[in-house]
Parts: C-alpha cells; structure tokens; sequence
C-alpha cells in the first residue's frame, strides 16, 4: 500500500512539472493559442465541450472494442484450424503474415469505397488490424502443448475435442492473452486511422479520428488537445482492461499473470 | 508364483521397432526385443542413451507401433489393452490450470466416470499417496517431489495393471528420490500391478526391482536380464546391507560392458544407421 502511495504521488509530481514546463513554454515564447494552447484553455475546452467529446470517445471505444472482439473470435475460430496440421499452417500462414504488412492507411480507402463510412467501416479497420497478432499467439499457443501430455490424453483414448477442450485451449490461455494485449493496443490506433477516412456518415459526428480532423482544419487547438488526451486515455483503458482480465483468468496457475499478485 | 496358464502382463517376441524409409537409411531403434514380464514382477530397463528405452515403453503403451514381431499385453494388443495401463513421464507432466484433485481425476474423467464415483475414487488415492491436504492447490504451489506424488496418483486412480515409468524421478533430489521409491513398493503391495521402469541410475533399479533388463544401444536389443533377489519388503536398511552394494555393482558391471562395447562399435560409422 505505502509503495502504491509512493508511485503516486511521484507520477502526480512529475504530472505537475510538466504542466508548469508547458505554460512557461508559452509564457517565454509568447506563443498564440492556435499553436500552443494553454493548459488552462485545454481544460476549459474539454468543460464546455464534454458532450461531443465524449460522443466520439463513445463511438471510438465502440469501434476499437468491437473490432477487437470480432478479432478474437474470428481469430481464435482461424488458429484452431491452423492447429489441426501443419500442412494447412503452411498453405494459409503467409497470408496472416499479409494480413499484418498490409498498410492500414493503405486499404482503408478501399473500405470506405466498399461499405461507405461510418461505425461499420471504422470496426472493419479495427478489426483487420487487430486479427494477425491474436492467430499468430492463439496457433502458437494450441501447438506448443507438451508431447507427454498429448500422449497422456492419448492413453485414455481421448478424443480429438477432448484434446482440444481440456488441453490444447488451457494451455494456449496465456498465448491467447498475449495476443490479445497487442491487439488492445493496435485497436484504439486501428479505429483512430480509420476515422481519419472513414469516420462519419453525419457530418459533425464522428469518433475521435475524424474529431481530430475536423478540429485542426478548423484550427481549435485547444480542443485538438483535448482529443489526442481522450484518445491516449482510452489506450490505457483498454491496456488495463485486457491486464485485469489476464490477471483474473491466469494468476491462480499462470507465472505471467502473478506479477500484479505478489504484495 | 506364476504358472503358465496365467497369460504374461508383458509378452514381446521378435519385437523390432525401425525408423525411416529405405531410400533414405533406416534407423533399427529396437531389434528382436523378446522377453515377457509376468503379473506383479517390478522389472527395469536400464542402459546407455540412445538404447531404445523409452521407445520400448512407448510401444508397450501402444502410443508407437513396432516395425515387426509381437507383442501382447494381457493377451490382447496395446492399443486395447490401454485402460489397464498407466504411463508416469518424466517431469510430473500435470496440467498446471488444474488443481491437484483435478489433475488427479483427469484419467477417471475422460474414461467417462459418473462425478461422484471418480470423486471418491479421488479421495481414496490422495489419501494413498498423503497429498489430501493438498488437494485443492495447483501444481505451481507444490515441490518436486510432490508434484510427482500427484503424477503417481494419477495414473493410480484408474486401478492399472501395469504402471510404465519413464525415469519419473530422474529430477528429485536423492532424498526425496529415496523416500518416493520406498512408497511406490508400498503401493505395489497393496495394489499389487506390474511395473516396467526406465531408469539410469543403477542403485534404484536394483532397488525397487524383482528384475533388471540391460539394454545395448545401436541396435537396441537385450543384452543382460537379471533377476534382483533381494527380499521384500524392502527398506531403508536394504539399502545399507551387503548383499544391496554387491548387487548394485554387479549391475554396474554388466552395464558398463555394455556401454564400452557400443563406444567403441559406434566409431567410423552413423550410428544405428543402415543404407539400404
């Protein structure tokens, strides 16, 4: 608990100088408020302006967590089947691996082409992304079992969903876990870029990509900041989402997850 | 102890076990493997690496087919005769999301037990082996040593006829190594299976067993087979009697000419390795 404390208020001083460094900033050289905003302004603007704000945090975190879900069940769904041989791991392999090369920014035109803009096409985004790193742990996982345990379920005349349900899954959690901690992160980037193309149907509301958008072309600084902050929030949500439930699933038996368990 | 009329636990006859396609060299892993292991005889295999050991224990498992010749567990083949049959591997091999009452039951539960008689089938075997109070940890709280008392309880559990040890202690500490072999005779007694071991240490085979088979490597095949006649039951002090270290160097003897042998036949030449 006293080490808990410690961290705090370290971070919350290290949160104070850096305000004060970027009003003193301003302050030296002189600079106007549509380059630099001042903290103050930043803050004003997040006041007055926290309906839409959080509207396209809203649709942002939707997009990002959605994606991410549909990734992890197509996912998931993608490695079983890669599981069952090599010979289908080496026939589809390369093409998750072009799966993560594509650039986003590159096909999300194509996207918006295909199925207009809006919430479906932003998920679509997130979800493209997010899909790689969670078939490569989730195969990687189902096929590193121990060869003993398989022969053990083997004695038993186990069969093949037995050794799927009570073995290779288990044992392929923390890989799944893995893939998932990734795919957090890259999501909220994923839905962000995509917005930036394909952000909004209505013109006015859209998620924090195509806010941020909207707000630098109409040269609102302040409330700019106001979004990349909103956007870096929901990063760390997402971050400690996944940590919490990697903890609440894993620790009783996993090395991993014991981090967060000891003292 | 054993007339003929009772079929052999372990019967190989001819038993040759090869890898590889013949284009390509075939490896001869086992050659001509014949013996048999009567019900209740506790018998090792010792030998050099790369003798074939584990695969032997693989294939009285029937997890691998051999190549030619028979074999017949029970009078019946491998495969069919795997639910008398109990494998303990090397390291404890449990599933670690398991508790240790889980882990125990995991061999009742896929043969398809109703709950409550696995249960106390459960219960009974913990008890056995003095892991109850343990019952409801996971592997990662539990020492070597027990973890392997788990993997015996396990494979325990379903009431085996023959139990197949793969150097399950090979990683304890001499101590616990010790106080693990006298228990696993204590159980033998009360349960009364037969063992087929497979062991590098010498002192251990001797140990536990009725009977000692010393494998010769490239190809493996049967070099010595030994009857152990020390008595039973055997404890502590059977390890400091005379007639214990006489029998142990005896053993290491016979092995050792089996190990100088295959050192100096292995020169020149792939080892075990037959272009066709």
């Amino acid at each position: 608990m006293r080490k808990l404390s410690v961290t705090l208020l370290s971070a919350f001083s290290i949160f104070v100088g850096l305000l004060l460094l970027w009003q003193s900033v301003i302050w030296i050289f002189s600079l106007p408020p549509y380059l630099l905003p001042s903290p103050a302004r930043v803050a004003h603007a997040i006041v007055t302006r926290l309906p839409s704000l959080m509207t396209s945090l809203g649709l942002t975190a939707a997009a990002a967590a959605g994606g991410l879900l549909a990734a992890l069940l197509v996912g998931v769904a993608i490695a079983l089947l890669f599981a069952q041989s090599p010979w289908i791991r080496r026939m589809f392999y390369p093409y998750t691996i072009l799966l993560q090369t594509v650039p986003i920014v590159a096909i999300a035109p194509m996207i918006l082409l295909w199925i207009g803009p809006g919430l479906s096409a932003v998920t679509l985004i997130a979800f493209i992304i997010c899909l790689a790193p969670i078939v490569a742990n989730t195969t990687q996982g189902l096929i590193s079992v121990d060869r003993n345990m398989v022969d053990l379920f083997l004695m038993h005349n186990a069969s093949r969903s037995q050794v799927l349900l009570k073995l290779r899954l288990p044992h392929a959690m923390p890989s799944i876990f893995t893939g998932i901690r990734i795919a957090s992160g890259i999501a909220v980037i994923g839905a962000i870029t995509g917005e930036l193309f394909a952000g909004s149907s209505r013109v006015g509301v859209g998620g924090i990509g195509y806010a941020i958008q909207y707000a630098s072309a109409q040269l609102e600084t302040d409330y700019l900041f106001a979004l990349v902050l909103a956007a870096t929030l929901l990063g760390f949500v997402f971050f400690f989402a996944v940590m919490f439930l990697d903890w609440y699933f894993l620790h009783h038996w996993h090395e991993s997850a014991r981090v967060v368990d000891q003292e | 102890m054993n007339t003929p009329l009772i079929v052999p636990a372990i019967a190989l006859d001819q038993a040759t076990k090869r890898y590889g396609i013949a284009k390509a060299g075939i490896a001869t892993i086992l050659e001509s493997i014949t013996t048999q292991v009567q019900r209740r005889e506790f018998v090792s295999i010792i030998g050099p690496s790369g003798c074939g050991k584990s695969t032997l224990l693989k294939i009285v498992a029937g997890l691998s087919p051999i190549t030619s010749g028979s074999i017949a567990i029970h009078g019946m083949t491998p495969q069919k005769a795997r639910e008398l049959i109990s494998f303990i591997f090397q390291d404890a091999t449990l599933l670690p999301w398991r508790t240790v009452r889980q882990n125990v039951v995991l061999g009742l539960e896929l043969d398809g037990m109703a709950r409550e008689t696995r249960n106390a089938k459960v219960d009974t075997v913990l008890s056995l082996v003095g892991l109850s109070h343990v019952a409801d940890s996971f592997p990662r709280q539990l020492s070597g040593g027990m973890k392997m008392r788990v993997s015996i309880a396990r494979a325990l559990a379903t009431r085996p006829q023959i139990l197949l040890l793969d150097e399950p202690f090979a990683a304890l500490d001499e101590m616990t190594r010790d106080r693990i072999n006298e228990e696993l005779l204590r159980l033998r007694e009360e349960q009364n299976w037969t063992a087929l071991f497979v062991t590098h240490s010498v002192a251990e085979a001797v140990f536990l067993s009725t009977r000692i088979l010393i494998l010769a490597p490239n190809p493996g095949r049967i070099a010595h087979d030994l009857p152990i006649e020390l008595p039973f039951p055997r404890t502590e002090s059977t390890r400091r009697s005379s007639a214990f270290d006489r029998t142990v160097s005896e053993v290491s003897r016979a092995l050792r000419s089996v190990s100088i042998n295959s050192e100096s036949k292995g020169d020149g030449q792939e080892i075990g390795v037959y272009p066709a």
